[in-house]
């Protein structure tokens, strides 16, 4: 009975971000903003809201300056009694924080609901979060500016030979075990179709999917290009696991390319440049012009 | 029919089924490769797609699942006799619990490379097991001669649930992308890509084959009563010792090279002991290898069933495990 109230709550809490409707009362423009996503953080700092942010996720590590702010937990642990004690006038949740949610209603504190997606819904939701607090113009610029580098690296790498990609953003240190992948839904796919690559799982209808050897040998990359992979191993090691696939192109051409980096899966602020690093590591003609 | 002419049965009927689906799983997979090709020496290996497919995807992923199937059916029969306890698994007294934080550990704060070649995880995990192993049987000597098995089954399911707590911890404190690759751990995954994992799990798991071997005969005596299987001229410590050593130190090795891959240490034993009753020189062959067939042939379902993506094989185990042995269990009363 709870989990099909709380299913109910999810589907309202879905409806309700699609429909576009303000939830709770939206109030003249907020002075202390709490932000629990890294991403939409980065967003109010890039945007000139950053003064007035006051409480952020734990894993937000970017700009600097949110480290000197108060930590309020994240995702799945935000602390409430903190949260309530920061007398927040704005709170940025994720949408499937539906427990949050209740007890910031119930505080009387005004939510914004995040959700994301796709590369479009980043600039979407800066322009949004701009109107909500009060920076509108910074943000249209800020999004235009993305969108146009966007677009200028999508011109740079048009034409050219788009290689079939494998994009892991996880995998076990120095093995081929555990191997996450892009699959066709989702910002990663977008920015790795943008940087002028074709995603070898392009016909997976889901964000993410797991990668086996066999799969990897079927789909035969032509490059394989690896994100935010843990630096503490040694990176030639850790490259040379994929070795034992010797029959894969991207293994046999020396295709394979580490970007790190946590703008790399940070659906922020900082997505353009993330493409930008992206096809240049797929494309090495581009760089040098 | 003598208990000679049944062992030879027990062997030859589940080493045929085992030997049937170890040869049978290679041949289908979530891609459908060409076997003239996969076995044609003229084609250079490095461009040999079919033959990469077969001999560097499928084949160490069909040995790593008979490996792991056939250690932890075996030590689950082991653990079920010693505790004397029909829901006793291989993973009652926190072997695998131990394996997993080791496991967590590495793959939370990118451990640095392991020894010799292999990586990190499976070393921590092993680790971790023979940690665990070594805290429950301190426990159970701790106050008398010999082990004490309900100390062991206290401190086992102790040390369970504070390995368990543990794990929670470390996933508290790592980021969101960690806790998924560690839930995910926690479910098995036969994927091992070569066949390093498995030269590393062969001597654990080969000495502890080699005790359980000596130690059918002893286990029937054990599971009825110490008393009487001490009158009968049986080292009941000794046996304790070695069963519980061996069954751990294969545990530990299973767990390190496929995950805690839950189901197969319980349902594998029962169903067995359904078939051909309840003497160890049976039990104990037969479900090392019936737990080798279950397993490869729960891998094959999911590696193939929602290609490319993968069903978590911790997860078949149960679903297909769990109804089969509720039906033999009403059909056989």
């Amino acid at each position: 009975m709870a989990a099909y109230t709380k299913s109910l709550v999810v589907i309202a809490a879905v409806l309700v971000v699609f429909a576009g409707v303000p939830s709770a009362q939206a109030p003249a423009t907020p002075q202390r903003i709490i932000s629990l996503i890294p991403s939409v953080t980065e967003m109010l700092f890039a945007i000139g809201a950053g003064p007035r942010v006051v409480g952020v996720g734990s894993f937000d590590r970017y700009p600097p300056e949110v480290l000197t702010r108060t930590k309020v937990g994240g995702l799945i642990d935000p602390d409430i009694e903190r949260i309530i004690s920061l007398k927040p006038d704005l709170m940025v949740v994720y949408a499937t924080q539906t427990d949050l949610r209740t007890q910031m209603d119930r505080a009387h504190i005004p939510i914004y609901l995040y959700q994301h997606s796709g590369l479009p819904d980043i600039t979407t939701t800066i322009r949004a979060v701009g109107k909500r607090v009060g920076n509108e113009r910074a943000a249209e610029e800020l999004a235009r500016q993305i969108e146009d580098d966007i677009a200028a690296t999508r011109r740079r790498v048009a034409g050219r030979p788009r290689p079939r990609t494998l994009l892991v953003f996880g995998r076990d240190p120095e093995t081929l075990r555990g191997i996450y992948a892009s699959g066709g839904i989702g910002f990663l796919h977008d920015m790795l179709e943008a940087a002028g690559a074709t995603n070898v799982f392009a016909d997976v209808k889901g964000q993410s999917i797991q990668a086996t050897s066999e799969v990897i040998l079927a789909r035969a990359p032509d490059v394989i290009l690896e994100i935010g992979i843990d630096t503490a191993s040694s990176p030639g090691r850790n490259l040379r696991a994929w070795d034992s696939l010797a029959s894969v192109p991207a293994v046999r051409m020396h295709r394979i390319y580490q970007v790190r980096g946590d703008e790399m899966m940070n659906p922020g602020p900082r997505v353009a440049r993330a493409i930008q690093r992206m096809a240049e590591a797929l494309h090495p003609q581009v760089s040098d012009k | 029919m003598s208990i000679r002419q049944r062992i030879a049965l027990t062997w030859l009927g589940f080493g045929a089924g085992a030997i049937a689906v170890c040869l049978g799983a290679p041949l289908v997979g979530s891609t459908s490769i060409d076997f003239s090709r996969v076995f044609d020496t003229s084609i250079p290996f490095a461009d040999n797609i079919d033959a990469q497919i077969f001999f560097v995807a499928r084949l160490p992923r069909v040995m790593a699942g008979a490996m792991v199937g056939s250690a932890l059916a075996a030590s689950g029969v082991i653990f079920q006799a010693l505790l004397r306890n029909a829901l006793a698994t291989p993973f009652t007294l926190g072997v695998s619990a131990g394996a997993a934080l080791g496991a967590i550990l590495a793959l939370t704060f990118d451990l640095p490379s392991g020894i010799a070649g292999f990586s990190a995880v499976p070393i921590a995990s092993f680790a971790g097991a023979l940690g665990a192993v070594a805290i429950v049987y301190a426990l159970a000597r701790a106050r008398r001669q010999g082990l004490s098995t309900n100390v062991l089954l206290l401190a086992g399911v102790t040390l369970n649930s504070f390995f368990s707590a543990l794990i929670i911890f470390v996933q508290f404190l790592a980021d969101q992308t960690q806790t998924f690759r560690t839930v995910r751990w926690l479910m098995g995954d036969l994927d091992v890509s070569s066949y390093a994992p498995m030269i590393a799990a062969i001597p654990p798991i080969a000495l502890s084959f080699a005790a359980f071997a000596v130690l059918p005969r002893s286990l029937n005596l054990l599971s009825i009563s110490d008393e009487s299987a001490a009158s009968r001229g049986v080292d009941v410590h000794r046996t304790q010792r070695l069963a519980f050593l061996s069954a751990s130190l294969a545990t530990g090795a299973a767990v390190s090279l496929g995950g805690p891959v839950g189901f197969i240490g319980i349902v594998v034993p029962h169903l067995v002991r359904l078939l051909v009753g309840a003497d160890h020189r049976l039990v104990l062959p037969a479900s090392a290898l019936g737990g080798a067939a279950f397993l490869v042939a729960c891998d094959t379902v999911s590696r193939t069933a929602l290609s490319p993506l993968e069903i978590p094989v911790g997860v078949l185990t149960a679903i297909i495990g769990g109804p089969f042995f509720l039906w033999l269990l009403i059909r056989s009363r």
